[in-house]
C-alpha cells in the first residue's frame, strides 16, 4: 500500500495578529531533525517553535537506514519502540562483483543492548512518530505553512521573516537552530557556503513495492550483468517497499532517467520481474561538504543544513540525530542561564569532528564506488578482483562503511587507562540489561553519576544510579576493576570516569562539561 | 619497524626473470592491473602501516634510503 500522506493542519499563528514575545528557540524545519530537537529542548523544559513550509511528512522514503545510536536517540525522544516495532531489522550485507558473491558481513549485534545495530523504515514514518510525539508536548508550538523567508542577526537574539497562506508575519527569539535540510534556504540567506567535494556522479533512487521471500539484507553490487559497469543496491523496508540505488554515471540526464519508462526497465533487470510498482523516484548528485562552523552568531545550523554526505554509509540521518544529540542538552543549560553561551562552542567541536568523520567515511566509499578513470579504477578493480579469492582485499571493498557514533576526543577528561575501551571518555555509554529495562533507559535525562559497583559521592546537578554488575556491566564498565564511577552528560556520553573519586572532583570535571571546557 | 632497504631476495636475478615472465603475454593494460593487484598482495603482507608508508614515500621518490 501507497503511504497516506495525510496534510497537518495548519492553523493561522498569533503573529499576524500582532508582536509575540520573544521565544526561547525557533527551529526551522521539521523534519526528523529539527522535531527531534523541539522534543529533546521540551524534556529539558525548554520551549520551542518549530517552523516548517510544508504541511506533510517527507515524500519519498529518502533516510531508511536507522543506526543503534539513532535508535537510542529516538528512545529517548519517546519513538524509539515505535521505531523498532514497525521498522525491518537487518544484519547481513551481501557484495556482489559482476554475479559472484566476493564478501559478505554480519553486523553479529552483540547481545545485552535493547536496539537493534540497524533497521530500515521510511523517513515518512519517524517523521509521523516525531510529529505526533512533538503535539503532545505543550512546549512544542510546531507550526505547519510557515515559511522563514528571511533572517537577520541582533547580537543578543535573531529575528525571521515568516511566509503564510494568511500574510506574512515577523517573529524573535534567542536562538535560531536551522534544520532546514540539504538545500538550507537559511544557509543561502546568511550568505555561508559549504566546503568540500562534489562528486561527478548521478544515482538513481527508487522505490519500489514488490512481493519478496528471504530475509532482509543489504545487496550491494560492482558491476552487475544487469547494470553493466555500474553499481546498484538493494535494501528492504516495511510494508513491501524495497529501495534501489543505480549509478547512472555523470553524463546521465537526471529529467529522462526518472521517466518510468526508462527506470521500470532497469529495475525490471534488477529484480528479474516486472512484477512491481513504483512507489518513489529521485535522481541525485554527491556532495561530502560542510559549514566551516555550525554556530553562526545566534544561528545554529545542525543536519544536513550543516553538512552533507553521499547516502552510503547511512550517515545523512545519522549524522543529524547526533548533531541533536549534542545540540539539545547544551541549548537548553544556555537557554535556562545554567551555562554560558560559549558552551556552545563545544558543540561546534564535537560535531565538526563527526562530520569529518561522516564526511571522510562517505568520501572513501564513493571514490570506492565512482573511481576516476586511470589509477583508481584500477586499484578498485584490483581490489575486486581479488577480494573473491583472498580474505585480505575482502575488508578494503567499500560499498559504504554503516554509521557507528564518532569518539569524540577528550584528551582532559579524567580517565583511567585500565577500564575498558569501550566506555571511554567521549564514547556513548554502552548499553547493558539493568533489572527488568535497560541501562540506556536509567541516563539521558540529566548528568547521571553511574556508580558501577561502588557508591557514587554525593554531587549537585548530578543523578546518582548506582548499579551492580551483571556480566555486561563488567565486560564494558569494569573489566578486571573492582568498581568504577562514570559521569554521564545528559546525551550518553561518558564525560569522565574514576575508579573512587572526591565529590569536589566530579564537581570540578563537571562544571568543566557544562561549560565547555571538556 | 622500518622498511627495510637492504638486500632481501636470496636469488635477485632469478626473483627479477619471474616477475617478468609473470607478464609475459599481457597487454600493457593486464599488466598494469596485475602489478596493481600484486601491490596490494604484497601490503597485506607487509602489514605495518609505518612500513608501509616508507615504502610509499621511497616508491614516490620523496626520500632517499
Amino acid at each position: 500500500m501507497p503511504y497516506d500522506y495525510r496534510p497537518f493542519p495548519y492553523v493561522a499563528p498569533p503573529g499576524l495578529n500582532g508582536p509575540e514575545p520573544r521565544h526561547k528557540v525557533i527551529i526551522v524545519g521539521a523534519g526528523p531533525v529539527g522535531l527531534a530537537l523541539a522534543i529533546d529542548l521540551a524534556n529539558h523544559g525548554v520551549p520551542s517553535v518549530v517552523l516548517d513550509d510544508n504541511n506533510v511528512v517527507s515524500v519519498g522514503s529518502r533516510a531508511i537506514c536507522w543506526s543503534k545510536r539513532s535508535l537510542e536517540i529516538l528512545d529517548r525522544l519517546g519513538v524509539g519502540e515505535q521505531a523498532v516495532t514497525k521498522g525491518v531489522t537487518w544484519k547481513v550485507g551481501r557484495t556482489f562483483h559482476r554475479d559472484a558473491e566476493v564478501f559478505n558481513f554480519d553486523l553479529l549485534p552483540e547481545a545485552g543492548h535493547k536496539m537493534p545495530a540497524f533497521v530500515n523504515l521510511q523517513q515518512y514514518y519517524v517523521e509521523e512518530y516525531l510529529v505526533a510525539r512533538a503535539q503532545a508536548l505543550p512546549l512544542i508550538d510546531l507550526r505547519f505553512k510557515n515559511k522563514v523567508v528571511g533572517v537577520a542577526q541582533h547580537g543578543s537574539h535573531a529575528s525571521v521573516t515568516v511566509e503564510t497562506p494568511d500574510g506574512s508575519y515577523a517573529l524573535e527569539a534567542e536562538w535560531v537552530v536551522a534544520c532546514d535540510g540539504a538545500r538550507s534556504p537559511l544557509r543561502g540567506m546568511l550568505g555561508l557556503d559549504f566546503d568540500g567535494e562534489l562528486f561527478e556522479e548521478r544515482f538513481l533512487i527508487a522505490d519500489i513495492e514488490m512481493q519478496r521471500d528471504g530475509v532482509p539484507e543489504r545487496w550491494f553490487w560492482f558491476e552487475p550483468e544487469f547494470h553493466a559497469g555500474q553499481s546498484a543496491l538493494l535494501h528492504k523496508q516495511p510494508d513491501n517497499i524495497y529501495r534501489i540505488d543505480l549509478q547512472l554515471g555523470w553524463d546521465a540526464n537526471p529529467e529522462a532517467e526518472r521517466q518510468p519508462e526508462r527506470v521500470i526497465p532497469r529495475i525490471a533487470k534488477v529484480v528479474g520481474h516486472a512484477d512491481f510498482r513504483l512507489d518513489w523516484v529521485s535522481v541525485y548528485t554527491f556532495q561530502c561538504r560542510r559549514l566551516t562552523r555550525f554556530v553562526e552568531d545566534r544561528v545554529i545550523f545542525i543536519g544536513d543544513a550543516a553538512h552533507v554526505v553521499s547516502p552510503f554509509g547511512a550517515r545523512g540521518g545519522n549524522g543529524g540525530l547526533q548533531d541533536v544529540d549534542a545540540l539539545g542538552w547544551r541549548l537548553a543549560a544556555v537557554v535556562l542561564g545554567s551555562a554560558p553561551p560559549d558552551a556552545l562552542a563545544a558543540f561546534d567541536r564535537e560535531r565538526c569532528f563527526g562530520a569529518d568523520e561522516n564526511i571522510l567515511n562517505s568520501a572513501r566509499s564513493t571514490r570506492f564506488m565512482s573511481p576516476e578513470p586511470g589509477v583508481e579504477r584500477l586499484f578498485r578493480d584490483a581490489v575486486l578482483d581479488l577480494a573473491g579469492r583472498a580474505d585480505f582485499a575482502r575488508p578494503m571493498v567499500n560499498s559504504g562503511r554503516l554509521s557507528r557514533p564518532c569518539v569524540y576526543p577528550m584528551p582532559d577528561a579524567p580517565d583511567v587507562a585500565a577500564l575498558p575501551a569501550a566506555s571511554r571518555p567521549g564514547a556513548v555509554a554502552p548499553d547493558a540489561p539493568l533489572g527488568n529495562g535497560w541501562l540506556c533507559e536509567a541516563l539521558g535525562r540529566g548528568f547521571v553519576l553511574l556508580g558501577c559497583g561502588v557508591d557514587v559521592p554525593k554531587v549537585a546537578g548530578t543523578t546518582p544510579l548506582r548499579v551492580v554488575g551483571g556480566a555486561e556491566i563488567r565486560a564494558r564498565y569494569l573489566g578486571d576493576a573492582a568498581g568504577a564511577v562514570y559521569l554521564v552528560r545528559p546525551d550518553q556520553v561518558v564525560a569522565a570516569r574514576w575508579l573512587a573519586p572526591a565529590a569536589a572532583e566530579v564537581a570540578a570535571t563537571l562544571r568543566a562539561v557544562q561549560e565547555g571546557r571538556l | 619497524m622500518s622498511l627495510n632497504t637492504q638486500p632481501n631476495i636470496a636469488d635477485a636475478d632469478g626473483f627479477y626473470a619471474a616477475l617478468l615472465a609473470a607478464h609475459r603475454g599481457l597487454t600493457e593494460a593486464e599488466s598494469h592491473a596485475m602489478n596493481a593487484r600484486l601491490v596490494l598482495v604484497l601490503a597485506n603482507h607487509v602489514g605495518s602501516r609505518a612500513v608501509l608508508d616508507q615504502a610509499l614515500a621511497l616508491a614516490r621518490g620523496e626520500s632517499r634510503p
